[in-house]
């Protein structure tokens, strides 16, 4: 692929806003060739497909620029920024791991919030256990797994259980909530909590059981790029992708609801 | 060799003592590292938290346990392997030591699909007694055996292998059966290579990460070995982490200087 490597234009967010929906409305790649190099994103487990894509448009939008991902669970992509892993950007599943990065001072400007996510109850396909409410997973026979507390996923399904006065003894505590949905997946346990855009990622391998509003904890998911980041202006433009329209609709169609 | 003979054991050439130093100083970094942000004066405290008594405990038991499994089915492996001749030995090799170049964490979703309540087996031993691996004790070890078995099977054959055959031969002419021959001959004979390959079996247990995790999960108290607390623990309490990876360290010493025969002495 031809490489032409220019000078970074300012103005490269208005550039890129245009094209991202230039690129929603016709469809057709208009590569530019004012951002080159890696962009380096740091994301939560529970972004995986719709940062995936995202990354995609990005490197089609720009010849030049190759996106690298580190999908983990947030809490450990947040030590791994502090301890100064060289990221260009982090999106995060929460708040609290957001502010681990920007309260050392390694967030360049502020952190956004561009994409909400609610809690789901996922069980096996078909749902053979019948598990309508989060009250159900204390049933006698039913196993359940849920992320570690120190994973935003799980901090959020204790938030939802505690709120709901329920006590549960999880036969698993996972170190991000991917993992969660694997082992409902697998057949290896029968139900747990994960975040709807996990559910909707996973397709018929499993089903998704909502948990009503009264009950449910939203969780926030900001972005933001980084002060250190070797690649400032790709960074910039990532995060501007991820909020342009066609960000938005890979979002929504990954199960996100949008602010 | 007809070349003029230098003498042996003095200076080495300089560009292979600056590449071996590089590999020294390579190798001891990350434990400086890790020694100068460990805060000490905590130790003795953490030291009598229950959770991190509970986690040693449950590694000591899975460790161990997973050793003496490995000792009760890879020593007779090892014996296979060396002495008898069967079709498809090498085969046999190649398999029995595949865990210890597959990656931990592909060989736990591997006993997964083989004993999960889903698996392979592991649905059939579900349907008649109820009972699956996956996030109990047992579960651990056998995550662990898995992946730390090989270890002592290849030190124990190689030991056998080398073993001068003389003796047992001598033993046999004697009037010896073959089980004396195999408890008072061929075993203290390979008494140093058994423990070397126990040693390096059970380290390996110990430090198991990835099979474990993904086969067994992580709850403390059942299937929370000390890896898996470090690696959960290095995002909420960091000081903790590191300390509980110094206490995993100087096990590892330990195990080192216990095999010094082995690796830290003369050749």
């Amino acid at each position: 692929m031809p490489r032409l490597r220019l000078t970074a234009l300012a103005g490269v967010l208005i550039v890129l806003a245009a094209c991202a929906s230039a690129e929603e409305s016709d469809g057709a790649t208009s590569p530019q060739d004012t951002l080159a190099g890696d962009v380096t994103v740091f994301a939560a487990a529970s972004l995986t497909d719709a940062l995936t894509e995202i990354g995609s448009e990005v490197e089609r939008m720009y010849a030049g620029v190759t996106v690298t991902f580190n999908f983990a669970g947030s809490q450990q992509l947040a030590t791994q920024i502090v301890e100064g892993a060289p990221a260009d950007v982090f999106a995060s599943a929460n708040l609290a791991q957001m502010d681990v990065v920007a309260d050392a001072g390694l967030v360049a400007g502020h952190p956004v919030m561009f994409a909400r996510n609610r809690l789901q109850i996922v069980v096996e396909p078909g749902n053979p256990r019948r598990i309508a409410t989060l009250r159900d997973l204390q049933r006698d026979g039913v196993t359940v797994v849920l992320a570690a507390p120190q994973v935003p996923a799980g901090r959020y399904a204790r938030a939802a259980l505690d709120r709901a006065g329920i006590a549960l003894s999880p036969v698993s505590l996972e170190t991000d909530v991917r993992a969660v949905l694997s082992k409902i997946a697998l057949g290896e346990a029968d139900a747990g909590i994960v975040y709807a855009s996990d559910v909707a990622a996973a397709g018929d391998r499993v089903t998704g059981v909502e948990i009503p509003d009264a009950a449910n904890v939203v969780a926030t998911n900001p972005i933001a790029a980084l002060a250190a980041a070797p690649n400032a202006e790709a960074a910039q433009a990532f995060v501007a992708a991820v909020r342009s329209e066609a960000g938005r609709a890979a979002l929504a169609r990954a199960g996100f609801e949008l602010p | 060799m007809s070349s003029p003979t230098r003498p042996t054991g003095t200076t080495a050439p300089r560009g292979i003592a600056l590449l071996g130093v590089l590999a020294v100083v390579f190798l001891t970094l990350p434990l400086i590292g890790l020694a100068s942000r460990t805060p000490w004066t905590q130790l003795a405290t953490l030291l009598r938290d229950p959770v991190v008594i509970q986690t040693l405990r449950l590694s000591l038991i899975a460790s161990l346990s997973a050793l003496l499994l490995s000792t009760v089915l890879g020593v007779p492996l090892a014996w296979l392997l060396a002495r008898s001749h069967f079709p498809g030995r090498r085969l046999v090799r190649a398999l029995a030591v595949l865990p210890m170049v597959l990656p931990p964490v592909v060989g736990g979703v591997a006993l997964l699909l083989a004993f999960g309540r889903r698996g392979l087996f592991g649905q059939l031993l579900f349907d008649a007694t109820g009972l699956s691996l996956p996030f109990s004790t047992a579960g651990v070890i056998v995550a662990e055996t898995f992946v730390a078995m090989p270890f002592l099977v290849v030190t124990v054959e190689s030991g056998l292998r080398s073993l001068d055959r003389g003796y047992e031969e001598a033993a046999a002419t004697l009037g010896a059966t073959r089980w004396t021959i195999i408890r008072t001959v061929t075993l203290p004979l390979i008494a140093p290579s058994l423990a070397g390959g126990m040693a390096l079996c059970w380290a390996r247990a110990l430090g198991e990460f990835g099979a474990t995790i993904s086969f067994a999960g992580n709850l403390p108290g059942r299937t929370q070995t000390m890896p898996l607390a470090v690696y959960l623990e290095l995002e909420s309490n960091p000081s903790a982490a590191y300390l509980l990876s110094f206490v995993l360290l100087a096990i590892s010493i330990a195990v080192l200087v216990g095999m010094r025969d082995r690796y830290l002495g003369q050749p």
